[in-house]
């Protein structure tokens, strides 16, 4: 058949830009190992130098954590385009079975790399399991209500943690018990103690360890993002009833996605888990799912080095500004506030623009801004 | 059988009964060889109760040596207590471009829902490539080789084009999710693989230069073609376009034209498509069916459709000339129910007539 | 009559949820939002009424009312600053901001009143338990009282809904938001009155709540918020006799289960029923079914 000129005029040269996606895994993929390594460097080198105070640099390993766990649930958010109100559920699997594996391990070798990738490996396992017991029920839901559901299993999962008691008895076997304590076993030996959690955790987590389970998660979700996976996963949001007219199982690439979220953040939970000695089941709360969940959203939904970021800056930004106690979260919340309100409303954001155009040192020549990344619409 | 003239012929299938019933009509496929473009063989099936019309199962003569793609069996579908769709009858050729046609709400869309098993029918039969549909989802459908288009674009507005077909080429695409994850060398050789035929069917529709843009961006008729190849790239037996015209203008809908019988010779499977634009269906369909309130008006080829009153009825309204008709039928109603049989049956208008009233 | 007592305390916890839910449903019915902040003006509501009585010494019924006033000012100042620029431009921006809303609330109270927990003061302080059963069965005022004052405000709202004029105006563009502004439904005025009809509940639960178990802190408004958002999803999210009984039911299983089964799981169990619910009825009890057009 002949060539036909294709009718372009109509897309506009700015929208044209715009329609180009180009090369864009291969950009997306630089630009967040880039991003890491060089936030890498450049916290290795304020530690080294002193300028990174104490106190920050204990936040070394959860800012990798919240990193990969903003990655992972952006799988889920922005690239499955369900929102998930319980990604600190399947962290707390990851980093309480992390942590009777590590304890376990411990027991009977001393080789700590490997006991913290055997660790790390078991607890993404029991997450994805985790994630696969609750996805396959619930993936059949729509919208809020998946939203709902999904805070529930959040909940009902720390509510689980609370009545779960492991310990090691004399020869280092492991006990457990639900819903009471275990007899017999020294407090030494106990790993989880219901509602106080787990105590005696060997801390092996270090930023190292944090580099590299941030740069295997990104790649593994950019890969997947880029792979025929991906792409049913994202042409499943983008129209389900399409995606379902061209033989796309719904259901199954749903709960892929799902899963291997599921199993991102229970690594990312398990090297939480191994960064302190004592860890209560409270702090997988509602709360740190929101918190992961912000990151993700003021990264830009389904945008992984916009995650990798916000979470850095915003794990950081409270930690640093500490000595203004009371007003830095009562900020934060109003700051988190405006920048939705300009990022997301139409008229305020167009202003918001214009004013940066006018006072933007870098600006190109002509108007040619670096295409932004359109987040509104997509987990609409 | 041959007729003389079409008109004729309407009348005639309608009043005569040619003996052939159901149970004899696949003996009938391959073994009726009556010359002409098509060969009409009257199936068993009773007429609906109040609007009888020419049920006749119609092959394109290329397709007679073949079972038809798609056989569908007294489909109807009731929403609560509306019947929106009854005793609907089809048969498609192997390599058949298939016509629906008919006013706005007449159901012609809950047909195609119907045969995707978005909507499950409430009764009839439908078989595809020989085999019930019964209990399957829309996604075994496409599976078994159905695949269709919206009437609303329905495209994956983030992906680009490229991964648009891509994503319909999913089937053919063999690796799992671990190469998924890791990019495997498998992965790299069956997304070149993949990657090579969407250019393939991006080149028939000429669009290879869109290839990297998004799909929401692209202009509307473009879209609509980017429809049609990413449901011809599930490699379905059977196409089912739903206005695939629409909002085109009409050098775009006479590029279609040619592109969807481009598509029929050269993929050599059968096309059934729903569609507004007369010039287009009249042009290229072989077999046509008119729908009106759910029920089947009429059925046949573009001449025959295109001078059937009940369709010019259904389009543009009554004429005069029907009116007064259907008042004579009423009064023939009344006649019969005083029990004056015999006059009224001998008042009985030709069936034929009507159509030249309408001018 | 252990199990009557369970059953009476259970429903006049649901009733505190039914009241709570109903805020949450029918701001989501008319604009589609998740308002995570509404447990927060519950919280607000509860230290208002707290610093009339405490503070100013102020008649428990007027400090109720004190309460109900701010709490409603709230919730039309939280939807006009924060969620109106908002509004059209999907669930998740308005979600993360409500979440920021709620922040805001809580820190806000931290700021003032402190984190230390205050003890409140039942509203129904003077009245006496009432004896039933031969004293075999004692019910507190509050329970009776919380009880009475769901079934008074469901009835009334299901009045309001379905007689006047404003009620209407809101089922019309919780239905189709534009159909009912092409009918010259000022929409901005339904949705400010669902929030601020909704706030001004959050206060009455607010200060029910804190009558029948008196520690208030900052944080007091968050779970039980999350329970009655539960609560509305349970019974169909958007319909306000959904509320009613998905609020009754949460409030009973919690009862039962920290009866019968356990303290630490009795919220697992509540999550666990709203999802069994979901999975045989996914819109809830009395939701309406959702289908796409194709």
């Amino acid at each position: 058949m002949a060539d036909r000129i294709l009718n372009l005029k109509s897309i506009g040269s700015r929208g044209l830009k715009n329609a180009v996606k180009g090369n864009e895994y291969r950009r997306e993929a630089s630009i967040s190992y880039g991003i890491l390594i060089i936030g890498y460097i450049l916290l290795s080198l304020g530690a080294a130098t002193g300028l990174i105070g104490h106190n920050l640099q204990g936040q070394f390993v959860p800012i990798c954590v919240y990193v990969s766990l903003a990655v992972s649930l952006n799988l889920v958010v922005g690239i499955s385009g369900e929102l998930s109100l319980g990604h600190a559920g399947f962290m707390a699997v990851g980093a309480f079975s992390g942590i009777v594996m590590e304890r376990m391990l411990l027991a009977h070798m001393s080789f700590e790399p490997a006991v913290m990738i055997l660790s790390m490996l078991f607890g993404a396992c029991m997450a994805a399991i985790a994630g696969f017991i609750i996805g396959i029920p619930i993936l059949g839901l729509r919208g809020d209500y998946l939203a709902i559901v999904t805070l529930a299993f959040g909940e009902i999962i720390r509510n689980f943690m609370n009545v779960l008691y492991f310990g090691l008895d004399e020869n280092g076997h492991l006990k457990f018990a639900f819903n009471h304590t275990i007899e017999g076993i020294e407090n030494s030996q106990r790993i989880i103690t219901g509602a106080i959690g787990a105590t005696g955790t060997k801390t092996i987590s270090t930023f190292n360890w944090g580099l590299l389970l941030c740069i295997f998660t990104v790649f593994v979700v950019l890969n997947m993002k880029n792979s025929k996976q991906g792409r049913a996963i994202m042409a499943i949001r983008d129209n389900r009833i399409a995606a379902e007219s061209i033989g796309l199982d719904v259901r199954k690439y749903k709960l892929m996605a799902f899963v291997v979220s599921a199993a991102l953040a229970g690594m990312a939970g398990c090297l939480f888990g191994l960064n302190y000695s004592t860890l209560v089941p409270l702090k997988f709360n509602f709360n740190t799912s929101v918190l992961i969940l912000v990151f993700v959203v003021l990264g830009g939904v389904g945008n992984i080095w916009g995650c990798i970021i916000a979470a850095t800056v915003l794990t950081i930004l409270p930690e640093a500004f500490r000595q203004f106690a009371d007003y830095r979260m009562l900020t934060y919340a109003i700051v988190l506030i405006l920048v939705m309100i300009c990022t997301y409303n139409p008229t305020i954001k167009a202003r918001v623009t214009a004013i940066w155009n006018r006072i933007n040192p870098f600006k190109k020549k002509g108007g040619d801004k670096p295409k932004k990344k359109k987040t509104g619409k997509e987990a609409a | 059988m041959a007729p003389k003239d079409k008109r004729d012929e309407i009348r005639e299938t309608e009043i005569s009964e040619t003996g052939h019933t159901y149970e004899n009509r696949q003996e009938i496929y391959y073994n009726d060889n009556v010359g002409g473009r098509a060969v009409f063989v009257d199936s068993k099936e009773q007429y609906g109760p109040d609007e009888p019309y020419n049920d006749q199962v119609y092959l394109p003569e290329k397709d007679k040596g073949k079972a038809p793609v798609l056989e569908v069996k007294g489909l109807g579908i009731d929403f609560g207590g509306l019947t929106a769709v009854d005793n609907f009858n089809l048969t498609l050729g192997r390599t058949e471009i298939g016509g629906l046609i008919g006013p706005n709400g007449a159901g012609k869309t809950t047909i195609f829902n119907m045969l995707t098993k978005v909507y499950e029918p409430t009764r009839g039969e439908i078989f595809f490539d020989g085999k019930s549909t019964k209990g399957m989802t829309t996604v075994d459908i496409n599976k078994a080789g159905m695949a269709r288009t919206f009437q609303n674009i329905r495209l994956f507005d983030k992906l680009t084009v490229e991964e648009n077909i891509k994503v319909a080429l999913h089937h053919t695409t063999d690796y799992g999710l671990i190469s998924g994850m890791f990019h495997t060398p498998k992965y790299r050789h069956e997304e070149f693989r993949i990657r090579k035929e969407a250019m393939k069917y991006l080149k028939i529709f000429g669009m290879t230069k869109t290839a990297d843009y998004r799909a929401g961006s692209l202009p509307y008729g473009a879209q609509r073609r980017l429809e049609i190849m990413r449901a011809l790239a599930t490699k379905p037996k059977l196409l089912l376009l739903d206005e695939p015209a629409a909002g085109m203008n009409p050098s775009e809908t006479s590029e279609l034209m040619e592109t969807i019988k481009e598509i029929r010779d050269r993929f050599q499977i059968a096309i059934f498509l729903i569609e507004h634009d007369m010039n287009l269906v009249m042009n290229i369909c072989e077999g046509i069916v008119v729908l009106n309130y759910g029920r089947v008006i009429a059925k046949g080829s573009a001449s025959e459709i295109q001078s059937n009153p009940k369709v010019i009825e259904a389009y543009l309204g009554k004429s005069r000339g029907k009116m007064e008709e259907e008042e004579k039928n009423e009064d023939i109603e009344e006649a019969l129910s005083k029990g004056k049989l015999e006059s009224a049956a001998s008042g009985k208008p030709d069936a034929g007539s009507s159509g030249k009233e309408v001018g | 009559m252990n199990f009557l007592t369970n059953i009476i305390s259970g429903l006049s916890l649901g009733s505190v949820y039914a009241i709570i839910a109903l805020g949450y449903t029918m701001v989501y019915g008319i604009s589609k939002m998740l308002n995570f902040a509404h447990g927060d003006v519950i919280m607000i509501g509860a230290y208002m009424s707290f610093v009339m009585t405490q503070y100013i010494g102020a008649n428990g019924w007027i400090a109720l009312l004190v309460a109900m006033a701010v709490c409603t000012l709230l919730g039309i100042t939280i939807e006009r600053l924060a969620y109106r620029p908002l509004r059209g431009t999907g669930s998740l921006a308005v979600l993360i901001t409500a979440i920021g809303v709620s922040y805001f609330l809580q820190n806000m109270a931290l700021l003032i009143w402190g984190a230390n927990p205050k003890m409140f003061t039942s509203l129904f302080k003077g009245m006496s338990p009432v004896h039933a059963a031969g004293g075999k069965l004692t019910i507190t005022p509050e329970s009776i009282l919380t009880i009475a004052a769901n079934i008074v405000i469901m009835i009334a709202l299901t009045l309001f809904v379905s007689k006047t004029k404003a009620g209407k105006a809101m089922r019309a563009v919780s239905e189709d938001n534009g159909a009912a502004q092409l009918m010259g439904i000022n929409v901005n005025q339904s949705i400010s009155l669902t929030f601020a009809i909704g706030s001004g509940l959050a206060a009455v639960a607010g200060v029910l709540m804190c009558s029948a178990y008196p520690i208030l802190m900052p944080t007091t408004g968050a779970m039980p918020g999350i329970k009655a958002f539960t609560a509305a999803v349970f019974g169909g999210i958007g319909s306000i006799p959904g509320a009613m009984i998905g609020g009754l039911i949460l409030g009973l299983i919690e009862i039962f289960s920290r009866a019968y089964i356990s303290t630490e799981l009795s919220d697992a169990i509540v999550f666990a029923c709203l999802i069994i619910v979901l999975l045989v009825k996914p819109t809830g009890l009395l939701g309406k079914k959702i289908s796409e057009k194709v």
